[in-house]
């Protein structure tokens, strides 16, 4: 065994060998007789060929379906089974999604999304981070718990928190049906509020995802911020300890500018990803962003994403599919609009 | 402001359970006012008696006086010193002006006071044109000002530095430490710093203490120190080229190398003994011992001879008008330079 190791490892070398010098005399070969060109490429050349894996890959699945959606949204009667339309509309796709009442409901709905999850995650997460690195018993088996989340399916989560929020309109009086959180209330001698089934109300659904969003993303973030404090110099606390500064102070002063280049990374991240939520409501409440309360109609959480999908459904109709790219182009722009600003304020604010 | 430090001890302790005393009963007393260097090879405990007095560090044992109070216990923010890092530790996210702005953000002072104070502080130090650039655009002699005057802004009763001048090149290091010791005069604050380097603690401290182990091997004027060092340690710690050592002995008052070489007299009792004798105290003498040169360096001023006596290599730091490149050459040593070591210990024989 050992000796066809050896073997193989003699016959390996010898290979590479043969192949290394083959190649340099061939391109000796080349040099000798001025063709040079063959084995000598220009630079652009050969970095295309390593870049070529990746963008045919993003060309096909990314690119593609940019550029095409956003032709699609110009077009009239747009059959997605033939690949036929009737003709060109400049804004009419969009003058139609725009005026749609569900989709300024879900403008709204992700907007309430973005701007109160976004914030509170970066703000829990940054302190989470800090708490975790000042403790010194079990540092890393905390971490791991704090990662956790992470690791997990986003829909499997949701299932516990809609469990953890569950009780409706009918099993609210009756012990058996109420979830934790509403078991917190009654220890506490509050009434149950039906959270997320039939009988709740925009908020309480609403704080339901929020609660949810928070939690979710916390687990990257403080992961990423723990990483930025535990790069950051001691005598940097030292040296603000000795000259009187309090705790808070070197967090303000100290801490946060010095992993703004973190702060800002996570900020435009998740701004992003929190624009494109989805699979959160369709955990918490349902598949169609909907709840019923009997009689007084339902209640409509559908984010952007949502809107799009709804569309998606309907394509079969010539031209929905043209409502559905133009929502998409509009997301899109959106997410664009909010980045560029970030990004002009980040060039003042952040210190890298 | 005087500093006494009484039994000052301090013991880490690993995971293992293994400790290592870095300061043992350490006991010196700082006069007020004065530049005092810690001097040391590393790991001798320098930096950490530093940090206790800065309050960074607890100590295990001992007690820690400014003046009449005893601070020990205080923290470090209410002991009122100034500490400069080895590497500075400016924070790299605020202009000159705010670095040194931020000791005076936490103490009560008016906005406009603060802001005098600054610059009076910056054109200290020199850097008043400096003060709304960020540190990572100065040079490092320009990082070490702004750090003592972030140190001294808000009139410390100590200004502590730590290897003040160790991340700095060659020529730079020169001025900087002519700078330092201007700053301190100029503000009579007392002043202790730790370095390594000898010669960086000999041209500026008032005072200097060598530590090894934590423990205090000598405290004096650095001339003093050189010229009478008080064990075989410091004998060999301090100076360039060093001190050398050989086995000697006593015989009725005469101070032999080997067995028939005598270099001086000294009364005490017979017996072996450790000599040393630093380069430039030997001289040509007609009447001195044979020595077999084995080598000659001329540098400049001076000219180094290596020979051999016994078994012992040995130099020889001399003028270089004397030396024709002879092979045999006859030596003696200065009258009263010759130290002489107990074997034991290592302690000085007086």
């Amino acid at each position: 065994m050992k000796d066809f190791k050896q073997k193989l490892r003699d016959f390996l070398w010898k290979a590479r060998n043969t192949i290394h010098f083959s190649s340099v005399r061939t391109s000796e070969f080349f040099q000798k007789h001025h063709l040079g060109f063959i084995t000598r490429w220009p630079g652009w050349l050969k970095a295309i060929f390593y870049l070529a894996p990746a963008l045919t890959l993003l060309s096909i699945f990314t690119f593609y379906p940019i550029f095409n959606s956003f032709l699609i949204s110009f077009y009239t009667g747009y059959n997605i089974q033939t690949g036929e339309y009737d003709g060109f509309t400049f804004l009419g796709n969009y003058a139609v999604v725009l005026q749609h009442a569900n989709f300024k409901q879900a403008v709204l709905n992700t907007a309430i999304i973005v701007f109160v999850s976004v914030p509170i995650t970066i703000i829990i997460g940054l302190l989470i981070a800090v708490a975790l690195n000042a403790i010194k018993p079990l540092k890393s088996f905390y971490q791991t718990i704090f990662f956790l989340p992470y690791v997990t399916n986003t829909i499997a989560i949701g299932l516990v928190f809609a469990f953890i929020f569950s009780g409706n309109q009918n099993t609210i009086m009756n012990p058996v049906g109420l979830g934790l959180a509403n078991q917190v209330i009654t220890w506490f001698g509050g009434t149950p509020i039906a959270w997320v089934a039939s009988g709740a109300t925009y908020w309480s659904a609403m704080s339901v995802i929020l609660v949810y969003s928070v939690w979710n993303g916390l687990a990257f973030k403080i992961i990423v911020f723990l990483a930025g404090i535990q790069g950051i110099d001691k005598q940097y606390y030292q040296s603000a300890q000795i000259d009187g500064a309090s705790r808070a102070k070197s967090f303000t002063r100290i801490t946060v500018p010095l992993i703004s280049p973190m702060i800002f990374y996570i900020l435009i991240t998740s701004v992003i990803g929190s624009f494109k939520t989805y699979s959160s409501v369709v955990a918490i409440i349902n598949r169609e962003g909907l709840i019923t309360t009997g009689s007084q109609g339902s209640i409509n959480l559908k984010t952007i994403v949502f809107y799009i999908y709804d569309y998606i459904g309907g394509a079969a109709l010539n031209g929905v599919m043209s409502y559905a790219s133009a929502a998409a182009i509009i997301l899109f722009a959106i997410i664009l609009v909010f980045t560029v600003i970030q990004l002009q304020v980040g060039k003042r604010r952040v210190h890298y | 402001m005087e500093i006494r430090l009484e039994q000052l001890t301090k013991v880490f302790t690993d995971k293992t359970g293994k400790e290592t005393r870095a300061v043992d009963d350490l006991t010196i007393t700082i006069p007020s006012g004065k530049l005092v260097g810690l001097l040391g090879p590393s790991g001798c405990g320098k930096s950490t008696t530093l940090f206790m007095i800065a309050g960074l560090h607890k100590p295990s044992g001992g007690k820690i006086f400014f003046g009449d109070d005893d601070v020990t216990r205080l923290a470090p923010e209410k002991r009122g010193i100034g500490l400069v890092f080895q590497n500075y530790a400016l924070y790299p996210h605020m202009t000159v002006r705010q670095n040194i702005m931020f000791p005076l953000e936490n103490l009560n002072i008016g906005r406009e006071e603060a802001t005098k104070l600054v610059i009076e502080m910056a054109k200290l130090v020199g850097i008043e044109d400096q003060l709304d650039k960020k540190p990572s655009q100065l040079s490092g002699g320009q990082q070490q000002r702004v750090a003592i005057a972030r140190a001294l802004v808000k009139k410390p009763r100590v200004l502590l530095l730590d290897e003040p001048l160790s991340n700095l090149d060659a020529r730079l290091r020169l001025q900087t430490r002519e700078e330092i010791k201007r700053i301190q005069r100029e503000t009579g604050i007392t002043t202790i710093f730790v370095t390594h380097d000898q010669e960086e603690a000999m041209s500026i401290s008032d005072q200097m203490v060598i530590l090894d182990f934590g423990v205090q091997q000598q405290m004096d004027i650095p001339q003093n120190m050189y010229n009478k060092p008080i064990n075989l340690f410091v004998a060999k710690f301090l100076g360039n080229p060093p001190i050398n050592i050989v086995e000697g002995k006593i015989v009725d008052g005469k101070v032999f190398i080997g067995d028939n070489i005598q270099v001086a007299t000294r009364t005490a009792k017979n017996g072996d003994y450790i000599l040393g004798i630093r380069p430039e105290d030997f001289r040509f003498d007609p009447n001195g011992f044979d020595v077999d040169t084995k080598d000659i360096e001329h540098i400049g001023r001076d000219t180094m001879i290596r020979f051999s006596l016994g078994d012992v290599d040995l130099r020889a730091l001399v003028d270089s008008d004397s030396v024709h490149g002879q092979k045999t050459i006859k030596l003696s040593v200065k009258a009263g330079k010759t130290h002489v070591f107990e074997k034991e210990t290592g302690h000085v024989v007086l």
